[in-house]
């Protein structure tokens, strides 16, 4: 299916897709986090979406502002630690870049999903090489971007930015982390990849699954 | 694992019951996980909210009461409590004169609690100030990580910092307190075994009988380096040494404390106070009062750290006020 736009139904997928992957992938996640971290990111990014999906599915939303604030604010009152502010602010950002419309086109799907990155490394304070999630969000954007700009529809762009996130992922396992509680470990903390940089991806995969199925 | 719980799913829900029906002095707010004084904050007096991962009692909740918190956020074992929840107490404890969040340097800790302070202002008007306590040595080079983490200062900061705000001074000063407070002390700690998550069910680390974690973190993250078992003496050595090439205490009155990590027996903690005790004399460091025991835990892990204050005038005299609390009471 090709499609233009982003509608409210899309988001609902692509975040009841998001629960599905984290919910496979919870032990993998928690494995990537007790070898630099404290073990707990499967667990929590499941318990965030799990709360999330319950509350987009009570009160069916009509703007996509109040949705993805909702949603903002659901993760972080349910996720806690570090990954709670940081995927909660995503979402908050999205929301209020998004405006109260029913459907958002690549271009402004892009600029929303830009200012929530914006918050997250207004929150993180985390740069590119960092070790984190941002070195998987930052390159899927900038794909996003080159590929909505280049005429590509969603799903063209989706995957693209799929590609990107999962390079970017990738790209995180030789380097120190210098964010997080993984900072902690210096020079030990190379030679794994990052837990958040992996669920970000995640969060890709789950888009691009949503606008080509 | 062997431990005194109902379910590991039920440990926080459980322990705050047990605080409620143990502390009548106290409020519970079972919900939101806060813990209050039971008498509402006195008009015009600033009030200290803290909080954290539980697992570290007395640390916060014992330390709620006249001369310290005026209320604790509880998040589960060793992770960050949520926003609405210190939102909620940020709103309930101010009288208006404005709130402190005292807030341990954990990535975590440290953005929930930013959101929360943005969220309250944002919704009540309510001003809020805060303080990121950072004292652990272990953490050397803080430029390429989260910097250094929040310990064992952070009892003595609640304290003095308490003391100031139960005085009547203003948001600023207290503030001001509270940072100058944070920038005259450093702690450092060690382990002899680790600590077990109860949700997690087995060690959080892996500690041969022989082995010691020298620059542990009060939620097992691993320290400075591992090394064979020694004698109280030269574990003494290892923990003041890092601490004195950080900071100069000479010059100045210190406030010691020797804390146990929850699974070591005070007559050690004496062994090592003493050990620490004489380090310090011989360093020129004038020690003028001192904490010995449990304060800020780390489950049941065996194992001390030492923090030490370098302290003025008015910290000490902060210090010597009344303070009432389950975890700490004098004065009164």
């Amino acid at each position: 299916m090709s499609t233009s736009t982003i509608s409210l139904d899309h988001v609902v997928a692509w975040l009841a897709r998001f629960r599905e992957l984290v919910t496979e992938q919870q032990s993998y996640l928690t494995e990537l986090d007790s070898a630099i971290g404290d073990a707990d990111h499967g667990a929590n990014m499941v318990r965030g979406m799990n709360a999330v999906v319950e509350k987009v599915g009570a009160a069916p939303a009509t703007a996509a502002d109040e949705l993805l604030k909702s949603v903002g604010m659901t993760l972080v009152t349910s996720v806690g630690g570090a990954a709670g502010p940081l995927y909660g602010t995503l979402f908050l950002r999205m929301g209020v870049s998004a405006g109260p419309v029913a459907e958002l086109d690549g271009a402004a799907f892009g600029a929303a999903l830009r200012a929530g990155l914006d918050g997250v490394v207004a929150r993180g304070k985390a740069e590119a090489g960092d070790k984190t999630m941002f070195d998987a969000i930052n390159p899927a954007l900038d794909a996003w971007d080159a590929a909505v700009a280049g005429g590509a529809d969603i799903a063209a762009a989706a995957s693209a930015a799929l590609a990107a996130a999962e390079k970017g992922r990738d790209s995180t396992e030789p380097l120190v982390a210098r964010k997080g509680r993984a900072s902690y470990l210096g020079e030990r903390s190379t030679g794994h990849l990052d837990p958040g940089a992996t669920s970000s991806t995640l969060l890709f995969q789950a888009l691009a699954d949503t606008v080509t199925s | 694992m062997k431990k005194l719980i109902n379910t590991p799913e039920s440990v926080l829900a459980d322990a705050l019951a047990g605080i409620d029906a143990a502390h009548p002095e106290l409020k519970v707010d079972h919900v939101n996980r806060v813990i209050y004084r039971a008498e509402p904050t006195r008009a015009g007096k600033v009030a200290l909210i803290s909080g954290g991962g539980s697992g570290h009692e007395p640390l916060h909740g014992g330390f709620v009461g006249f001369g310290m918190l005026d209320a604790a956020c509880a998040g589960e074992v060793f992770t960050s409590p949520t926003p609405d929840q210190m939102q909620e107490a940020t709103k309930v404890a101010d009288s208006g004169a404005g709130v402190l969040h005292i807030v341990k340097n954990y990535t975590g800790d440290v953005m929930n609690f930013e959101m929360a302070a943005e969220m309250a202002e944002a919704e009540t008007g309510v001003k809020v100030a805060s303080i990121v306590v950072n004292d652990d040595v272990a953490v050397q080079d803080s430029l390429f990580t989260a910097g250094r983490r929040g310990v064992g200062l952070t009892v003595l900061l609640e304290k003095i910092v308490g003391a100031a705000a139960e005085e009547g001074q203003d948001l600023a000063a207290v503030t001001a307190l509270a940072h100058r407070v944070n920038d005259s002390g450093r702690s450092m700690g060690m382990a002899l075994t680790s600590c077990t998550v109860p949700a997690a069910g087995k060690p959080t680390f892996d500690l041969p009988d022989d082995m010691m974690e020298i620059g542990v973190g009060i939620h097992g993250e691993p320290g400075r380096h591992r090394e064979k078992l020694a004698d109280a003496a030269s574990i003494a050595k290892q923990l003041v040494d890092p601490i004195l090439s950080d900071m100069d205490f000479t010059g100045s009155p210190a406030i010691v404390m020797m804390n146990g990590m929850g699974g070591t027996p005070q007559i050690e903690l004496y062994i090592m106070y003493n050990e620490v005790a004489k380090l310090l004399e011989a360093a020129g460091v004038q020690v003028v009062r001192n904490l010995v025991g449990d304060y800020i835990t780390s489950l049941d892990m065996a194992g001390c750290s030492v923090t030490i204050l370098k302290a003025d005038e008015e910290m000490l005299k902060l210090w010597d006020a009344p303070v009432n609390t389950a975890g700490l009471r004098w004065g009164v």
